[in-house]
């Protein structure tokens, strides 16, 4: 467990703010409390620092996580974002994507998101830009990418991808044993 | 017939214990109720009083010696129940004939009759057998049916008289009583017990097996009246066991273990219990959503549920299911996780306040860990800890799943804490177990465990539970208590352990666990006799919680000073467990053998003990980082 390095910050910066742009701030000045990321075993631990602090006497090999996960560094130094930080993403999202009952579960076995089960789509969504996918009752099932902008997408066929997937909440349940 | 409605009233009474046994009594042959009846008009005779009013103590004792010839009949003649059944059916009828007509005759002089003690013999011989009728479980059986119906036209008047005429006639009736009990016992047959080798042993036609397990369960109920001969109770259970080994397909130690837990009969439920599935129960994540909301939610989806009870507010119970209740969206958003009803049950005893910073030593998959996290409302911290690194995996999984922000999951042996880290204000410890309790989830159980994985079980519960009381911190503002649990109903794993705690941790007590509900644990068993406040933990069994089988004790550890126990039969009785024969001599080996780290730690009666602590309690602490107790605690030790 230890702080991330320049790059690293840099590059996982990058890929958040795709999501949640400069709401980062928010992550990292908080009102209640400090918290702070952390990477261990190429995963990134976003934690408050108390418990950070406490968790530093669990051994390397003995430490399996701590906080909340928000991703993995690949070998090639590209960072992953995974589905478990989707809380957090959620709260600061920019951009929306609401799908119809008919299209949760298609999205959930991880399928890209089709025109025909958008229910709602924030107004002025550029185009490959990240967003967060929500069921028709506000729950987050996951986050992707568009792959038009909103008024391209009036214009498509309803077979059309719009989002592309990227992670979803099935990953839970599918990837239990990669995920981690 | 001032002594009928009094009677008739007892009988009334006694109704329902009657008709619950009526299918044993129709198996009573026929040929055997004129004796009985003959037996007892004898005895009557004999005794040479006239026993109008036959008192209700009476009236029901013989009831019973009806019962116990009759099983004895049934077992005398397996074969021919068909035919007993029309033999019986014909004296019903007959019987029912019979008391019609007496009871016109009553109608003339039953007031002459219950006001007059010295009537002749005849008449009172008459009202005694038959008005009072309860003297012979058949026509008992009709006069009770007649009598039912004949119950609103009671008088008070003849009520109260009858009442002082039990009270004078009851002396004759205990006489009477005793000779109608010696002269049944010659005629009864008892239930017989197969001999060894018999050929029924050989049977495994489960029908004929089941017929006698209950059968014996009978005998051993009512064991005094009903044995048959000089056959001792062993001899019954020692059957019993093999009918069940049999019948539920346990492994032989198992099903000792488990029968001597319970009573005789509900023991039988208990294995019918683990038969039978479980309900499927939720636990709403208060971190995500609240139990309206989620019910709203599924019952949209097309599910059937229902609150789990009033002792939680999280629960649901599900009855039946459309779509997987694990796969829902709403349970990949974590609004809910999928958990037995009984594993709420430590946590709630646990009750962890905001701001505390807790330990779960054996957690995976993670169940009560987020319950905790979501009573801490994402305060404080937990440490999520299992010693099986797989396991983590759905450990980590189900955290993140249900949002708990304030975890750290580590894989650690429990064994290592507080040698990690300390200072807890509240630790829960559900303990690797047998499994006793589940065996309805998995049946495995009943085959795959010996003797020695019942002494290794205990012995690690018995490690685990010291390093949880261990971790904690007596001097928390809110906290310093220990939960401890397993999904096991045996005493060892529960009882002993909790009572091994007691003794070998002196700075610890038990308390309240908070649950209303659940039984008592025992505070003896069999030889074993433990801690009276043993009793403030408590057991959960599932036929009769609908529960799984679980086990929830609470500790409060009052300080953080292990008391030094000079007192040479405590650890000698201690070592007992272990090994029954063990001397002073050996047991120092045998500990160091098991490398049971904190037997060392605490079992020092010898001065050469004393260095042998500090260094280790000096290496301990090295391996302590950032815990504060750490002045206090060399103090007490040293």
């Amino acid at each position: 467990m230890r702080p991330l390095t320049e790059v690293e910050t840099k590059t996982f910066f990058e890929k958040l703010a795709k999501y949640i742009g400069r709401n980062i701030t928010h992550l990292i000045d908080r009102g209640d409390e400090t918290y702070c990321f952390r990477l261990h075993r190429d995963r990134v631990y976003y934690v408050s620092e108390s418990v950070m602090r406490k968790a530093t006497s669990i051994g390397r090999d003995q430490l399996i996580s701590l906080g909340i996960c928000f991703g993995k560094f690949t070998k090639t130094g590209k960072f992953r974002m995974h589905v478990t930080c989707l809380d957090y993403i959620a709260q600061y999202a920019k951009h929306k994507v609401w799908i119809k009952p008919n299209g949760e579960m298609p999205f959930l076995y991880g399928n890209h998101v089709v025109k025909a089960h958008i229910g709602r789509v924030t107004e002025d969504t550029p185009e490959h830009q990240g967003v967060i996918i929500y069921s028709m009752t506000d729950i987050p099932l996951g986050f992707g990418v568009t792959a038009r902008s909103t008024s391209d997408t009036r214009k498509m066929e309803p077979t059309a991808i719009v989002v592309f997937h990227q992670a979803d909440i099935g990953e839970y349940l599918r990837q239990e044993d990669t995920l981690f | 017939m001032a002594g009928r409605p009094a009677t008739k009233k007892g009988a009334a009474k006694s109704s329902p214990a009657v008709s619950s046994q009526k299918n044993n009594k129709r198996k009573v042959s026929a040929s055997t109720e004129p004796l009985s009846k003959k037996a007892k008009v004898g005895a009557k005779i004999g005794n040479g009083k006239l026993n109008k009013v036959v008192p209700k103590s009476a009236e029901e004792d013989s009831e019973e010696d009806d019962e116990s010839w009759a099983y004895g009949a049934v077992s005398d003649s397996d074969s021919d129940i068909e035919e007993r059944d029309d033999e019986f059916v014909s004296a019903e009828e007959g019987s029912d004939i019979e008391v019609g007509a007496l009871d016109d005759d009553f109608l003339g002089d039953e007031f002459a009759e219950s006001d007059d003690e010295g009537k002749a013999p005849g008449t009172a011989m008459f009202g005694s057998d038959d008005d009072e009728g309860e003297d012979e479980g058949e026509e008992d059986e009709e006069d009770i049916f007649a009598s039912n119906s004949e119950d609103s036209d009671d008088d008070d008047d003849m009520e109260t008289k009858s009442r002082k005429l039990d009270a004078a006639a009851k002396l004759e009736a205990e006489e009477a009583e005793a000779e109608l009990q010696t002269n049944i016992m010659l005629e009864s047959d008892k239930y017989v017990l197969p001999e060894d080798n018999h050929e029924i042993l050989q049977s495994t036609d489960l029908q004929v097996v089941q017929a006698r397990i209950q059968e014996i369960v009978r005998v051993l109920n009512n064991f005094r009246e009903m044995r048959e001969g000089d056959r001792s109770r062993n001899d019954y259970i020692a059957q019993l066991l093999k009918d069940l080994c049999l019948y539920y397909g346990y492994n032989e130690y198992l099903m000792e273990k488990l029968f001597y837990i319970f009573p005789v009969s509900e023991a039988i439920e208990f294995f019918e219990a683990n038969e039978v599935p479980r309900p499927v129960t939720i636990r709403t994540n208060t971190l995500k959503t609240r139990r309206r909301e989620l019910a709203q939610a599924l019952i949209n989806r097309g599910v059937n549920l229902d609150p789990i009870g009033k002792w939680s507010k999280v629960g649901l119970q599900v009855f039946d299911s459309p779509v997987p209740i694990g796969a829902t969206p709403e349970y990949l958003a974590g609004h809910y996780m999928l958990q037995a009803a009984s594993s709420f049950l430590p946590v709630m005893a646990l009750a962890p306040q905001e701001h505390e910073r807790v330990l779960d030593m054996a957690s995976a998959p993670g169940g009560k860990s987020t319950y905790i996290a979501a009573l801490l409302k994402n305060t404080g911290m937990v440490f999520a800890n299992d010693a099986n690194k797989d396991r983590t995996k759905s450990l980590v999984a189900n955290i993140h799943r249900l949002g708990v922000k304030n975890a750290v999951v580590c894989n650690y042996d429990g064994r290592e804490f507080p040698g990690v880290i300390g200072g807890f204000d509240r630790v829960l410890l559900d303990a690797p177990c047998s499994g006793t309790g589940v065996i309805s989830k998995d049946a495995s159980v009943k085959t795959n465990k010996s003797e020695q994985d019942f002494q290794m079980l205990s012995q690690l519960q018995k490690e685990l539970v010291l390093s949880a009381i261990d971790s904690v911190d007596a001097g928390s503002k809110t906290g310093g208590y220990i939960v401890y649990s397993t999904c096991s109903v045996t005493v060892d794993e529960n009882e002993d352990v909790v009572n091994y705690a007691l003794r070998k941790r002196p700075n610890v007590k038990l308390v309240s666990t908070g649950l209303d509900f659940g039984k008592e644990g025992f505070t003896r068993y069999r030889e074993k006799v433990f801690h009276p406040s043993v009793s403030l933990t408590r057991r959960y069994y599932p036929h009769m919680h609908n529960m799984d089988g679980f086990y929830v004790a609470k500790f409060k550890k009052i300080s953080n000073k292990i008391p030094k126990k000079m007192d040479d039969n405590v650890d000698l009785d201690e070592e007992e467990e272990f090994a029954p024969s063990a001397n002073k001599a050996g047991k120092r080996t045998r500990g160091g053998k098991k490398t049971e780290e904190e037997l060392e730690k605490v079992s020092f009666n010898a001065d050469e003990d004393e260095e042998l602590i500090r260094a280790s309690q000096a290496k301990l602490l090295h391996t302590q980082k950032g815990i504060k107790l750490r002045p206090k605690k060399s103090e007490g030790t040293k």
